[in-house]
């Protein structure tokens, strides 16, 4: 039983293009990405950075609601967002904002979302997404529904889905791979592997050495990737992509990352579960630190370079919650024209009573 | 017009569905070379093919899930949860997601999925097969819950939901699949969603029914005619949202209500229907509207369902507590 297991372990290795220390370590994989493509990556990685950082600040002045930190999952986030077609289908998890946002996602948008603001779930035309899923696991049987629509329809275009490391113990996460399989849907499945559950560490999720190997379950294509490493993100995920437009399946990807703040900001206290010793070696490996490297190493990038985005990404943010603050308030009235096409008889009274006590 | 049973009629208004529109899809556990497991989907397969009528793995979760992802992809998804005690494995799809997916986008996204289901007791099936469940349905916003009662609202009802562009629960009683035939025509027709119809007309008790309970109705009408009670009996078809100025019209002439359900007293959606009653016409009454329900237990063993479900016997007797009051 045991030569099982480790058969089954050793298929699945982690997958790296760039070291910690931002030296090309697997030349024959490295993606076809122009030098524009490759400075405009580092620029979504320091924005996305800043805006984790304003984010945790505008939520600590109260002007932000539910908000979960990004930092360190940048490479995860953008590189496999970086890999997509503007036809591509994004369900996100919760903490998937900044996908949505480099998909087309006004940014106060995406601050209406934090607050609880239904226009901030508006999708504008044209950004295939929906707003981030709360329940973990529903955006992945939803992703094989996606992929499949998209399959029937004979597009260029997959669904890509996202969730955590806790979430691949869920029995929707099993079921979404597993349908997805079975109709050989355009999906890719993504999960962020950042350690940690809110306070539970991964190695009390599954004794499965890894989550990429859950993927034969389904008898799909499963990956490990150095979600630290945003050129091997891309590179996995374009290939996923590929693979499944070309009818040969969905994909799997787990990617290594981590989280350097909290789970949420909603009083989640990282101390009580995590060393500093673990958070220091993670930030070792901190993805834009070893991107910057990169490019620098091919003189593609410089410190006036990534100020610029720093000052750009704060004053967008301060543009955007200011537009946030301008959006009309929430009534009742709004809420019940949201719920069905044709208002039923039910709703229809209540909207009378609602709409009289709004005139006042 | 041809004589049909209510699962034929049902098969009849799907086959209409997919003829019309060539974004409907049907699928489910079983649906597809096999015909379901009641036959509701026999000959779909053949006449439209794999790409229209599939079956799936057996995950009535994952079920859920492919039908918000295909109408996010601009499909209109017709799923079968084989039984409707099965539905506890996708409530999350069905209450948590679909039901939500207008609003929680901001209406810019909206899911015309029709959740086919049986359900019911009466015909000796195992464990967690004929639970009545529609309660669960009722009290979630976002839903449509249809329970037809006949071949004729079978079919006009189940186009009318796959037209809906919001999601619908139609949940057909099993006891009513094959009891008897009646006139269905042929061509197509719907039957608008929230409105009850008045199946006989009465003067002394308004008798508030769905599914399979309305036939018991109907027969406990006939006896208390006997006794010069007259009742009027109304058949919900949608029981959510419920059709309240039917009831309330009627209530209004009768000035006496009984509110009959199969499913258990503290389930069901009899309570709504008695509280809008006491709201909204409680000067027009005569006696206190009460209720015809099964106990509180779970669903009965196979072999107790005789004595555990609510029958006519037990309407006629609550119609007379009402009308001596």
């Amino acid at each position: 039983m045991k030569r099982v297991l480790e058969n089954i372990e050793n298929q699945f290795e982690m997958f790296q293009i760039l070291n910690e220390k931002g030296e090309v370590v697997n030349e024959d994989a490295m993606p076809d990405l122009s030098d524009e493509d490759l400075k405009e990556i580092m620029r979504r990685m320091v924005y996305t950075r800043i805006l984790d950082q304003r984010s945790i600040a505008l939520n600590r002045q109260g002007r932000l609601g539910f908000y979960a930190p990004t930092a360190g999952q940048e490479a995860s986030q953008l590189g496999s967002q970086f890999a997509l077609d503007k036809a591509d289908f994004i369900l996100p998890g919760y903490r998937d904002v900044p996908q949505l946002i480099w998909q087309g996602l006004p940014l106060y948008q995406a601050f209406l979302f934090s607050r609880g603001h239904f226009k901030g779930n508006q999708m504008p035309e044209g950004v295939n997404a929906v707003s981030p899923q709360i329940i973990i696991g529903a955006q992945i049987t939803q992703a094989a529904g996606v992929g499949l629509g998209f399959k029937k329809r004979k597009e260029d275009a997959i669904a890509i889905t996202y969730t955590g490391d806790g979430g691949a113990s869920q029995g929707d996460f099993y079921e979404g791979i597993n349908f997805a399989g079975a109709f050989g849907a355009q999906a890719v499945f993504v999960v962020q592997n950042n350690q940690f559950a809110i306070s539970v560490p991964v190695d009390k999720q599954s004794a499965a050495q890894t989550i990429a190997q859950k993927a034969v379950a389904a008898g799909i294509e499963g990956i490990q990737v150095d979600g630290m490493d945003v050129l091997a993100v891309y590179a996995a995920t374009k290939e996923a992509r590929q693979r499944a437009v070309d009818g040969d399946g969905p994909t799997l990807i787990e990617t290594m990352t981590y989280r350097y703040g909290p789970h949420t900001m909603a009083g989640d206290d990282p101390t009580r579960y995590r060393t500093e010793d673990m958070d220091s070696d993670w930030e070792e490996k901190d993805p834009i630190v070893r991107f910057r490297k990169f490019l620098e190493s091919k003189d593609l990038w410089s410190e006036e370079e990534e100020n610029k985005v720093i000052e750009q990404a704060k004053e967008e943010v301060k543009a955007a919650i200011k537009e946030a603050d301008n959006t009309p308030k929430q009534k009742v009235t709004d809420l019940m024209e949201n719920m069905y096409e044709e208002m039923p008889s039910n709703l229809q009274e209540q909207y009378e009573e609602y709409k009289e006590k709004e005139s006042k | 017009m041809a004589q049909m049973t209510m699962i034929q009629a049902i098969t009849d208004a799907m086959r209409t569905e997919l003829k019309n529109d060539e974004n409907v899809l049907v699928f489910g556990e079983d649906v597809g070379q096999n015909g379901g497991v009641f036959r509701a989907t026999e000959g779909l397969q053949d006449e439209f093919g794999e790409e229209r009528v599939f079956d799936t793995p057996l995950a009535e979760s994952g079920i859920g899930g492919i039908s918000i992802g295909l109408s996010l992809t601009g499909f209109r998804p017709v799923p079968e949860i084989q039984f409707f005690g099965f539905v506890y494995e996708t409530m999350d799809a069905i209450s948590g997601q679909m039901a939500r997916y207008r609003y929680r986008s901001g209406n810019t996204r909206s899911m015309p999925i029709t959740v086919r289901s049986p359900f019911g007791g009466g015909v000796h099936t195992p464990e967690l097969h004929a639970d009545s469940l529609e309660g669960l349905m009722a009290q979630q916003p976002g839903l449509k819950v249809v329970i037809p009662s006949n071949p004729y609202d079978a079919k006009g009802l189940l186009i009318q939901s796959i037209r809906d562009n919001d999601p619908v629960i139609f949940l057909e009683h099993m006891k009513l699949y094959r009891s008897f035939r009646e006139e269905v025509p042929e061509e197509e027709y719907t039957i608008e969603l929230g409105k009850a119809e008045i199946k006989r007309e009465g003067t002394d008790v308004t008798l508030v029914a769905y599914g399979a309970m309305v036939h018991s109705c109907l027969k406990a009408a006939e006896e208390l005619e006997k006794d010069g009670v007259s009742a009027e009996v109304i058949d919900l078809r949608t029981v959510s949202p419920v059709d309240y100025e039917t009831i309330l019209a009627s209530v209004e002439k009768t000035n006496r209500a009984v509110v009959v359900q199969e499913a258990q007293k503290q389930a069901g959606i009899a309570s709504n229907v008695v509280s809008e009653i006491q709201e909204k016409a409680i000067l027009h009454l005569e006696a206190p509207v009460l209720r015809v329900s099964a106990p509180d237990t779970v669903y009965a063993f196979t072999q107790a369902e005789e004595v555990w479900l609510p029958n006519h016997n037990d309407i006629v007797e609550k119609v007379n507590k009402v009308v001596n009051f």
